[in-house]
């Protein structure tokens, strides 16, 4: 507040500017438009504030009241995965889009591989889906106590500690050129789960579920091997590895069952 | 009668005893596992064995025009054609993985929707490249094999004439540009194919093994290319013209 105290007598009328080209929908079935938003400069702001600023002021480029921006945001810090957007072309998380960082004017999309609910809302339920159908989950449901499962070696679980950090935001999937409106094909975040939770000593013992489940229709095979997903994801994840990894996995797992029988 | 109606009692049993194998778990997976799994495994694997194979073999043949010239061409295609057997190797060694592959990789080819101006990576680059290159190869391929294997099985051209053939198609400058973008395109297919092939079956899985096995693999793409494009040049010299010029008006013809 010091600093906006210290700007606002003297140069009052040559606030600096940020410009924002938002792509909008009403509906999810409606027509997308773009509204363009002039907001003024603050230090440190990014694209979730800006949207804030427009929430509590909604006025277009054009000087008319408009509907304000709908998004979606929890943690503010890059964990939590909702506000996943298309910001000046790449996909990424808004909370941590800063605006300092960015080229002006700044163009926000929806992350289109999904369905638009609205605005920039996005219906991410074919990745929970997707971490359904591989199982992505450890079952130690019983009707009695099953006592401490096996432990881990450190050595795994610091890799794998990394892949638990996914938080299933879309990114890895908005960038694939394989998943899209053509093809059934489960996206980058799921397959790395399968490892994760094969990795895991009681896990490991529904690794083969999970294995059959990324051989199914829309599974592994789907990937193309651009390698956007490792490029994009938020996480650092090294998704890539974990896709070949399950390819190894998966391909041993067939021979199995052909040469097992 | 009673032979009939014992042979179904056997069936009968021969099916029961099959049924309850699998536990009580759907057996969906099977149909599913066919479109989808399997059919890109075997995808991947025809690439490699036996195309990618044949097409290193390919290359060694025409390399006898640079290296024998005419003479050695001809004795090349004579060793392949007296293979034993030499007609199923071409069926289930080129030409059913051919269109298996070829039929396949359009339909994967086209389910693509590249975002490289968004991912402007080399590994993206490449797997656009793929895709087109897979594209052009098959579309050239198709027109190579109507050029000079399906005039030989026409009996417009022995196999000892196809040097000729080639000679006559590579002095047309139009021609020769067609022929270097499909060779080209398809030794690229090949090489970044062979690439994909050992990420898809998990024989290169971290980022070191598959940056080296990607030198190995571009290095193989610039040997395989001008092995290629110079055996082309030397089909261009005037001692492969005997016998050739006839059969380019019929190629000609079956151009028009």
């Amino acid at each position: 507040m010091a600093m906006a105290e210290a700007e606002v007598p003297g140069n009052k009328m040559t606030v600096k500017k940020v410009k924002f080209i938002i792509t909008r929908q009403d509906e999810p079935e409606s027509k997308s438009y773009i509204e363009e938003f002039e907001l003024d400069y603050r230090p440190g702001m990014n694209v979730i504030s800006a949207l804030m600023e427009i929430q509590r002021n909604p006025v277009n480029g054009k000087g008319e009241t408009t509907a304000p921006v709908c998004w979606e945001s929890n943690c503010l810090e890059e964990v939590c995965g909702a506000c996943s957007m298309v910001i000046n072309g790449k996909p990424r998380q808004a909370c941590a889009a800063l605006v300092d960082q960015l080229e002006q004017p700044i163009r926000v999309e929806p992350m289109r591989t999904f369905p638009v609910v609205r605005d920039l809302v996005i219906d991410r339920t074919r990745m929970f889906n997707a971490l359904k159908k591989v199982k992505a989950w450890i079952p130690i449901d019983g009707t009695y106590d099953l006592g401490p499962g096996p432990r881990m070696a450190e050595k795994k679980r610091q890799w794998a500690y990394e892949l638990s950090k996914c938080m299933t935001c879309g990114v890895c999937l908005e960038a694939c050129p394989n998943v899209n409106e053509k093809t059934n094909f489960m996206g980058p975040a799921a397959i790395s789960q399968v490892r994760l939770f094969n990795a895991h000593p009681t896990g490991e013992m529904n690794a083969e579920e999970r294995l059959d489940a990324l051989m199914e229709d829309g599974g592994i095979e789907g990937c193309g091997n651009s390698q956007n997903c490792v490029v994009a994801c938020p996480k650092g994840i090294p998704l890539t590895t974990s896709i070949a990894e399950m390819n190894k996995a998966t391909t041993k797992h067939m021979f199995k069952r052909w040469l097992g029988v | 009668m009673t032979q009939v109606v014992h042979m179904l009692l056997l069936l009968q049993t021969i099916l029961q005893m099959r049924k309850p194998k699998r536990d009580a778990q759907p057996r969906k997976g099977v149909h599913a596992l066919m479109k989808g799994f399997y059919s890109r495994k075997l995808h991947s694997l025809l690439g490699v064995i036996p195309l990618g194979a044949f097409l290193l073999e390919h290359m060694v043949t025409n390399f006898a025009a640079v290296e024998g010239g005419s003479e050695g061409f001809r004795e090349a295609v004579a060793f392949l054609n007296g293979l034993p057997l030499v007609l199923l190797l071409e069926i289930f060694g080129i030409w059913l993985p051919l269109l298996y592959h070829g039929v396949y990789g359009m339909y994967i080819a086209f389910q693509a929707k590249p975002n490289n101006g968004r991912f402007n990576t080399e590994r993206n680059l490449r797997y656009l490249l793929q895709r087109i290159t897979g594209v052009i190869a098959f579309a050239f391929v198709i027109w190579h094999v109507l050029e000079t294997r399906v005039q030989v099985a026409l009996g417009r051209v022995s196999h000892e004439e196809l040097g000729g053939v080639m000679h006559d198609i590579v002095n047309q400058p139009i021609f020769f540009v067609l022929y270097l973008i499909g060779i080209v395109s398809a030794a690229f297919h090949f090489t970044n194919g062979l690439w994909s092939f050992l990420v898809s079956w998990g024989v290169t899985v971290g980022p070191r093994s598959q940056r080296v096995s990607s030198y190995i693999c571009m290095g193989l793409f610039a040997i395989v290319s001008v092995m290629f494009i110079w055996s082309l040049i030397a089909f261009r010299d005037a001692e492969f013209q005997a016998g050739g010029t006839a059969l380019l008006e019929t190629v000609k013809a079956l151009m028009a």
